[in-house]
């Protein structure tokens, strides 16, 4: 009786909360990212910048390398909204093409920077002993090495042969979104062993081993969906990490050949022209720094949103 | 102290191992022969080609070339550059101080930067003060250090015509003047670096900062009446450091990327610049020691954090 009627009062002074349909974890994690404005801002921003660069194309039908010596040099006008390069071909058209470029190198080799890292992080945290030792000493070795460095290293080395072996545009694409891709999997391989270290000694994991789940099926159901927010807010970071790694190979004129231009492509052509044709360089600069800036803030939403310790 | 220097001294001979394994796995699986482009560079005679062929023993066993290279490189026989046939660590050691009075120099005006103003920002948390900092610090670590250099140029450079955009090693005045045109020059190179760094900073900072001030035993220093500016200096910022410390240390790897950037968009004749005509002109010898040496700087500044990290914490040391 006397428990009944406290249920009954508690329901009674909170109908709110009774109400409330209850949510899934993707329309609550939604309703905490829309609380932080900027991370808003920001997925607003790049949805548009995707828009731009698949749908650009289509609509603004200027060919990317129509050569116009007559043309060349000039500011943005009304028959060339951002302005010509040393050739005389269209800015606009470029960035929209190479930004598809650019937005495919960070999206890739995020993707490899998770499934290696996921896959090296439950491996580690879920065998334990000699196997996450060997797996963690590996990891600090490859924390440890200076990423650009190794990166020119890498596309010295292999370049020649991979275009040879695949054409000069996929080549190039393959080799760059694989070595940015596997030099940046060390912290996700961290973030999911130490998950995994906490998470498998939950009891919810035990329930299911004692109803006989094999390893397997341990890991890919029960364990990995529960590591899977913090990983989610890595893999954001790691594609601005990774378009800032193509442009700067590109930039150094060692990332993709001139015919692709991608933002860093093209600031390394402009960089030569500061003096008397500014704007070649800084659309394409401004644009790798919105996207990144955008990223960077939809990740920094994305964490408050997915850590449920945190209240809003 | 000089046990703990001492361990950690010991700890980099297996890291000094393991990156050397990396690189010399990445010149193994290297399909074709790297000396390939000799055979078709005419100012390379065959028996030079020939000599190397031997130097480096291509036709052995790769455990026994792996250990030939390891033993050339710590007897600091690093070969020598096909470019400008001059010994690689000659080449190397001309050009290292260079690089390291940039980067040294921006580590101390990131660290400049960003102690102030992250101590600043955490101490009045969602201030005006702190709102503007953490969004400059948002939009510095999102900018790349390339587009920075740029614009730099641009406003610097070209639109004010203040300092010039060529760095120079070569200058040939002395004294007052040599120091005045060396400011002059290193100013925008240390400048985009070390503000890409300190934006970073700041948010560390203020983060750890904002962590540590609201713990009891601060609340005790103040009500035994210490001063607000002793409170915070003395007490809060020295525990606030000991994870700064850390993520710092955490991002020495990255400072290099910046390092080569800025040393190729200024033109300063560091290591960075010279890895990238390097690879230009397809200098093995060169890009493989410049990487390991790039490799050892990263364990050396993770050893000073060591041992920055001793003397913050006590603890430590003693261990």
């Amino acid at each position: 009786m006397a428990n009944g009627t406290v249920t009954e009062v508690v329901l009674e002074r909170a109908p709110a909360l009774t109400r409330r349909p209850p949510e899934s974890l993707a329309a609550e994690a939604w309703r905490r990212f829309r609380k932080h404005r900027l991370a808003t801002f920001g997925a607003a921003a790049l949805a548009i910048m995707v828009f731009a660069v698949l749908a650009g194309p289509l609509i603004y039908r200027v060919p990317i390398n129509e050569i116009d010596f007559k043309a060349k040099l000039k500011g943005p006008s009304w028959a060339h909204p951002m302005g010509t390069d040393d050739l005389g071909q269209d800015i606009l058209a470029r960035m929209l093409y190479g930004g598809r470029i650019s937005l495919a190198v960070g999206v890739a080799a995020m993707l490899i920077a998770l499934t290696v890292g996921t896959a090296v992080g439950a491996l580690s945290g879920h065998a334990g002993g000699v196997v996450d030792h060997t797996l963690m000493r590996i990891t600090d070795l490859f924390l440890a090495l200076p990423p650009l460095p190794l990166l020119l290293l890498i596309v010295y080395l292999f370049r020649d042969v991979l275009k040879k072996a695949l054409g000069p545009e996929a080549g190039v694409f393959i080799m760059i979104v694989v070595v940015i891709g596997g030099l940046r999997w060390m912290p996700v391989a961290r973030l999911v062993r130490a998950q995994f270290l906490s998470l498998r000694e939950k009891e919810f994991v035990e329930a299911a081993r004692s109803l006989g789940a094999r390893p397997f099926r341990q890991v890919i159901r029960h364990i990995l969906p529960n590591a899977v927010g913090p990983v989610i807010v890595a893999g954001t970071l790691d594609v601005a990490a990774a378009i800032l790694a193509e442009s700067t190979l590109s930039f150094l004129g060692l990332g993709f050949p001139p015919d692709i231009p991608t933002w860093g492509r093209i600031l390394f052509d402009a960089k030569d022209n500061l003096d008397f044709a500014p704007h070649w360089a800084i659309f394409p600069g401004t644009a790798i720094f919105l996207t990144v800036l955008s990223i960077n803030y939809l990740g920094d939403g994305l964490r408050d949103a997915l850590d449920p310790r945190k209240v809003l | 102290m000089s046990k703990y220097l001492l361990r950690r001294l010991l700890i980099l001979i297996p890291a000094l191992f393991g990156i050397s394994l990396v690189l010399f796995t990445i010149l193994a699986l290297a399909p074709g022969d790297p000396f390939e482009e000799l055979a078709t560079n005419p100012n390379v005679p065959p028996e030079v080609r020939a000599n190397l062929r031997a130097q480096f023993g291509l036709d052995d066993p790769i455990a026994v070339r792996y250990v030939r290279w390891v033993t050339a490189m710590l007897k600091g026989d690093w070969g020598f550059s096909f470019v400008s046939r001059v010994n690689v660590s000659t080449l190397i050691m001309q050009r290292l101080p260079t690089t390291l009075f940039v980067l040294g120099t921006a580590q101390l005006l990131g660290l400049l930067v960003a102690l102030p103003i992250g101590i600043y920002s955490a101490v009045r948390p969602y201030s005006i003060f702190d709102q503007i900092a953490t969004t400059f610090a948002f939009i510095g670590f999102s900018l790349p250090t390339f587009f920075t250099g740029l614009l730099f140029i641009l406003f610097f450079s070209i639109h004010l015509d203040w300092l010039p955009f060529i760095y120079r090693a070569d200058l040939t005045s002395t004294g007052w003047r040599w120091a005045w045109e060396m400011a002059r020059q290193a100013i925008m190179p240390i400048a985009v670096l070390g503000l890409a760094q300190g934006a970073a900073m700041t948010r560390f900072v203020r983060s750890a900062v904002l962590e540590v001030v609201r713990l009891d035993y601060v609340n005790t220093a103040r009500s035994k009446g210490l001063s607000e500016k002793i409170t915070i200096l003395k007490h809060v910022v020295r525990n606030a450091l000991i994870p700064v410390v850390t993520l710092v240390a955490l991002q020495i790897p990255g400072i290099f990327t910046g390092a080569v950037i800025t040393e190729q968009i200024f033109r300063v004749p560091g290591i960075g610049s010279l890895l990238i005509s390097a690879i230009l002109s397809n200098d093995t010898p060169v890009i493989m020691s410049i990487t390991f040496v790039f490799s050892a700087l990263v364990l050396l500044f993770n050893l000073v954090a060591d041992l920055v990290y001793g003397w913050l914490d006590p603890r430590i040391s003693y261990r």
